[in-house]
């Protein structure tokens, strides 16, 4: 069964930097870091000491709230620091690389003869459950819980994202054990969302298969779940980014722990961008080849819209499979708003006539672009790039002014602050919108628990 | 920024202020730091000169037509270049008041509450001047700015947390203050000290002809022709930039070219005023035709610069609809109904402002009212 969907709204941004099609190295990094940081809700709890020696799915850390959440070692070695901020809060395990990997043997099974309970404690003891997001708020999947559904989506729009169909390509067998073994979780079945054809997931069997087209946001997940089944209160649904149902499906065929993943490095700083052969918790030193490191280039983990500033010190974060590379826009310029012609900005609106150049990809960097001030456009400038049944200036006024009513009202259970990451982009009064709606989140958790 | 202007400094109470200079000339070295990594190059600063760009046709077109008046008023030809530098120099005043008392007010507030000055005044001000009578005495203009500006948006928390439109609340506080300079046949016609019309001019506007019927109005017996066309292209007395509909056709294409206004508000507007003119005539309460009001008085400018303002506007796309009907039918209602006082774009905009949010409040609330009703019975 499939069905199409073609979305009109959304914008995607013409950056420059597309990486090749091509692996260009493989990172065996010497060091990996587990962040915590990555995983809305969890709350952790360290497992490990420095020195230990761990292998590739030895539990590193848990979650007080669910001790069965863990989150484990992607490969093996030793336990090099645990790293704390303020309060010491815990940043990272840092994993020293041993000489040899071996791995923790969960024992490969067929997941479709598995029970609900089986396939649950296979995830919760490799640590791949935190792979499991969980709607409204983003947060750690409850393993109590039974989701209406699953969504994945198996394309992404984003600017200068990782291409889904070469990242997974041959991962076919793996995918399919991954969406079996999800398929036991909800009764609501699993649903994909493809956008052409030639995707690996089109075979899958046991799926509900979408199809969209669009711009960006098209390709967001929560933007899909508001087209198929809105969630509405009292719901729960989980999301699952492709990369990670491969990971699933290859613990059930292999019984290890395998978080190997091909990384976009992209971005108008990137030297030669192509993807790289990596494993989540990779340092970005290990990507000075293509420009990190460089002085004045930011180095974000995850796409320009809603990726973390990781540093170049900094660690690609668990979910990622993108790192992009930007100049930090940190100069001034004489006269710029003011200037009639700015063909090197690029410009949503009709106010900048770069739409006379629809082709050109801009060299863009981390420059405001202007000051921060009220909310001076009305909400249809900002529903213009939100291909979703809800008003975002409302929603992001009821975050602001912490109105639970208001933001239940106004759709807070269908949305994660990176679905609303273009409003953000296109605002001339430059707020931080994301920010707003994860406060505006983080709200609703602290009420509604 | 120089250290003395920087928190702690000796001159920071000036640090708005010369953010507002620095950033003006330049744009600044700041980068994102949380959100997105990326910025739109718009922001409010290009958007709020697009907005004034777009009422520059109607203002130096507004200057022309202040000596051309003048001219006819006195019997007299002058050239273009002498007409036009007449009405500038009676424009200029008005410029430097309504942007020196506006924007002062507005640098304060802004260092008050430290925050970097909002654009939103520049559009406030450039047309101030644009829909009062050329003649107003400056202290008025002085005097009803700094209210728009502080009761009427400051207070609301500035640019953006306003409720009505500050140009309007300037004009609306001239009107209800000093009706004498605002209204009459004395007010609309700039003149030099000592100089008096000839006996065969008349002071009035085309509006005041208006309650006399189609044959009063276009047979006025002015010194300006009435015609359509002449009340079209803008030879005749009136606030200085509303009288051209030529000229705010072209700003209009401004804003509708760069999105910076919302065509739907203006298309509405339009057919709101319509509307109401038809029925008025069907109705036999007037003998005008409709597309008249369109043409005459502050109604195009209104429907172009005014009711589009995005702060006070209506935020949905329905809304905008209803916004704009309601915004046009009440001002020709009010022409209609009220000979006194013919000119009803003013307070037909101020309604519109007020029930701007009711309107949006039921757009929205309807809207989902449907969408979970759809979702329980899906």
């Amino acid at each position: 069964m499939s069905n199409s969907i073609a979305l009109k709204k959304g914008l995607d941004i013409p950056v420059s930097g597309p990486a090749d099609l091509k692996i260009a190295k493989t990172v065996a990094p010497d060091i990996v870091a587990i962040q915590p940081s990555c995983f809305k809700g969890l709350v952790p709890r360290l497992l490990v000491a420095e020195g230990d020696a761990v292998l590739a799915g030895s539990p590193v850390l848990a979650d007080k709230n669910h001790p069965d959440i863990l989150l484990t070692a992607p490969f093996s070695g030793t336990v090099k620091a645990v790293v704390r901020g303020d309060k010491r809060k815990l940043l990272a395990v840092l994993i020293e690389a041993g000489a040899e990997q071996s791995a923790v043997d969960f024992g490969a099974k067929d997941p479709g003869k598995l029970s609900a309970d089986e396939v649950r404690k296979a995830l919760l003891a490799s640590g791949l459950w935190p792979a499991l997001v969980q709607r409204p708020y983003g947060i750690l999947a409850d393993p109590a819980a039974k989701p209406k559904a699953v969504f994945v989506s198996a394309f992404a729009t984003a600017p200068l994202a990782a291409d889904v169909d070469f990242v997974l390509a041959g991962e076919e067998q793996a995918l399919q054990a991954g969406v079996t073994a999800l398929g036991k979780l909800t009764d609501g079945g699993v649903h994909v969302s493809v956008n052409g054809p030639g995707s690996p997931f089109e075979k899958l069997a046991g799926i509900t298969l979408h199809r969209f087209s669009g711009k960006h946001p098209a390709g967001n997940v929560g933007i899909q779940i508001s087209h198929i089944a809105p969630i509405r209160k009292d719901e729960t649904v989980w999301t699952v980014s492709p990369i990670l149902l491969a990971a699933i499906g290859k613990l059930f065929l292999t019984g290890r722990l395998d978080l190997g993943r091909k990384v976009a490095v992209t971005g108008p700083a990137a030297k030669d961008p192509a993807y790289v052969q990596a494993f989540p918790g990779m340092p970005m030193a290990a990507l000075a080849g293509f420009g990190a490191g460089a002085p004045d280039v930011r180095v974000v983990s995850g796409d320009l819209l809603s990726g973390r500033d990781a540093g170049a010190d900094g660690y690609l974060g668990f979910f990622d499979n993108q790192v992009t590379l930007i100049r930090e826009g940190n100069e001034t310029e004489l006269f710029g708003w003011a200037k009639p012609f700015r063909f090197n900005q690029f410009s949503a609106t009709r106010s900048y006539f770069s739409r006379f150049l629809p082709k050109k990809r801009y060299d863009m960097d981390t420059n405001l672009h202007g000051g921060p001030r009220a909310f001076v456009m009305n909400d249809s400038y900002y529903a213009d790039v939100l291909p979703m049944d809800l008003f975002p200036l409302y929603l992001v006024k009821a975050c602001l002014t912490g109105n639970i009513d208001d933001m239940e009202k106004f759709g807070i259970y269908e949305v994660l602050p990176e679905d609303l990451a273009l409003c953000e982009y296109i605002d001339p009064s430059k707020n931080c919108i994301q920010d707003i709606v994860s406060q505006g989140i983080d709200l609703m958790l602290k009420e509604m628990a | 920024m120089n250290k003395i202007f920087e928190k702690g400094g000796k001159l920071a109470f000036l640090r708005s202020t010369v953010d507002a200079f620095e950033t003006f000339l330049r744009v600044p070295p700041t980068v994102t730091r949380r959100g997105t990594h990326i910025k739109d190059s718009v922001d409010l600063k290009r958007i709020m000169i697009i907005a004034v760009i777009s009422a520059v046709p109607a203002a130096v077109f507004g200057m022309w037509n202040v000596g051309y008046q003048h001219a006819l008023a006195l019997g007299t030809t002058a050239s273009l270049w002498q007409n036009f530098w007449f009405g500038f120099l009676k424009v200029l005043p008005l410029y430097v008041v309504a942007y020196g008392v506006g924007l002062a007010i507005e640098f304060a507030s802004a260092q008050i509450r430290d925050e970097e000055v909002n654009e939103g005044y520049l559009m406030s001000g450039m047309l101030i001047p644009l829909i009062v009578p050329v003649d107003i005495p400056l202290w008025m203009l002085a005097v009803a700015v700094a209210f728009a500006v502080l009761i009427g948006k400051e207070v609301f928390g500035g640019t953006g947390m306003n409720i009505w439109n500050p140009a309007l609340l300037t004009r609306a506080f001239l009107f209800f203050s000093y009706p004498n300079e605002m209204s009459g046949s004395g007010t609309w016609i700039a003149m030099r000290k000592g100089e008096t019309m000839i006996d065969a001019a008349t002071g009035a506007t085309p509006l005041a002809f208006l309650g006399d019927g189609m044959d009063a109005l276009t047979h006025a017996g002015a010194q300006y022709d009435t015609s359509f066309w002449t009340l079209f292209w803008g030879g005749v007395p009136g606030s200085v930039g509303e009288t051209s509909v030529i000229a705010i056709l072209l700003g209009a294409f401004i804003l509708l070219y760069t999105g910076v206004a919302s065509w739907k508000i203006m298309v509405s507007t339009v057919a709101g005023g319509l509307l109401v003119g038809w029925l008025g005539q069907i109705a036999g309460a007037t003998d005008v035709p409709a597309y008249m009001h369109l043409v005459l008085g502050g109604f195009a400018f209104g429907a172009v610069f005014m009711a589009t303002d995005p702060v006070t506007s209506a935020q949905t796309e329905t809304g905008k609809w209803i916004y704009g009907l309601l915004v046009g039918a009440i001002c020709v209602l009010v022409r209609l109904f009220n000979p006194g006082y013919a000119e009803g774009m003013m307070l037909a905009i101020l309604l519109g402002n007020t029930f701007a949010p009711l309107i949006d409040w039921c757009v929205v609330n309807r809207h989902i009212a449907r969408k979970n009703k759809k979702a329980k019975t899906a």
